[in-house]
């Protein structure tokens, strides 16, 4: 198993991830990777409207979004939490990286994209870029995560 | 059969097992069938509408899809109806959304229906025989099957030729 440097918060503690995905083997696999960045989960939503709620009880460091999901969908969940917490870091996790898309949810507010399946050693860059750790580790092209956009 | 088609989505059911699995994939017994699809285990078939349309067939033994999900889970998981339909459900979004993001990206425009699960002992329903590119990938996992029936509805904006004017 690949071995990453801990992605800690400024003040040296672990960063808190909040996961979202209608698939619980997707937020499972998500999460192992949470756990080889020494991260802790804060909570997890299987729809969009699930994951306003807990984004409100946990208030995350960072939120790993999925696009397609039941009841409300991630892009229009981004929206929201991003309308009431200008503040959030959420990074979009789908297989669907289609360009719009991923417009669509950067419009919206969301700070980054990955197709799916996620490798982790593409997810470890973007989230040390999203939090600020190396400004040059993902480059700011989301082309650098989804490996869509030329 | 338009290979132009069909080839997004070997490419993208063949990336996505490798990396999902973390272990080198081989396809094999490549074929074309006009029969009626024959399910061989759980199936999960998605419906395409639009510019281009058809179907995919994902399909898996229940003792393959529970491998799989130990596999993404990172540990043993308890084998229930429940964790080999959203395995096999999973495999077919991580299929069919990288396969459509390609062809998204060439100017087709479409709709995907979510996957239709299949497990009950009946075969598939509305799947009439057409023609379809049928594959077997060899995953550590076990063998996953892929049967694809896709055609052109509209050809590309770009591509279609002017309407020929009356003198």
């Amino acid at each position: 198993m690949q071995q990453f440097r801990a992605l800690l918060r400024k003040d040296q503690k672990p960063v808190r991830y909040l996961v979202v995905d209608d698939s619980v083997f997707a937020r499972k696999n998500l999460i192992k990777m949470i756990e080889q960045f020494g991260g802790e989960v804060a909570g997890e939503a299987g729809d969009g409207l699930t994951a306003i709620a807990e984004y409100n009880r946990t208030k995350p460091d960072i939120v790993l979004m999925d696009i397609t999901m039941p009841q409300m969908e991630g892009i229009e969940a981004v929206e929201r939490i991003v309308r009431q917490h200008a503040e959030a870091r959420i990074v979009m996790v789908s297989s669907v990286g289609y360009q719009e898309n991923i417009l669509a949810a950067l419009q919206k507010g969301a700070k980054h994209f990955v197709q799916k399946p996620v490798k982790p050693e593409v997810l470890y860059e973007i989230l040390r870029y999203v939090l600020g750790d190396d400004p040059n580790a993902a480059g700011a092209p989301v082309a650098l995560a989804g490996e869509r956009l030329s | 059969m338009r290979m132009e088609l069909i080839q997004p989505f070997i490419n993208a059911a063949d990336a996505v097992f490798a990396e999902a699995l973390q272990a080198p994939t081989k396809i094999v017994d490549l074929s074309m069938d006009e029969n009626t699809y024959r399910r061989k285990g759980v199936a999960a078939l998605i419906a395409i509408k639009g510019d281009i349309e058809g179907r995919v067939i994902l399909d898996l033994a229940p003792e393959v899809a529970m491998r799989v999900a130990s596999h993404l889970a990172g540990a043993m998981v308890p084998e229930s109806e429940q964790v080999v339909r959203e395995t096999v459900c999973e495999l077919a979004n991580m299929v069919i959304g990288n396969s459509v993001t390609l062809l998204n990206d060439q100017g087709f425009r479409f709709k995907v229906f979510p996957p239709e699960i299949h497990m009950s002992e009946q075969g598939l329903a509305g799947t009439v025989d057409t023609e379809a590119m049928v594959l077997c990938i060899k995953t550590p996992c076990g063998e996953i099957y892929l049967n694809i029936a896709m055609h052109y509805l509209h050809r590309r904006r770009h591509e279609q030729a002017p309407v020929p004017t009356l003198d």
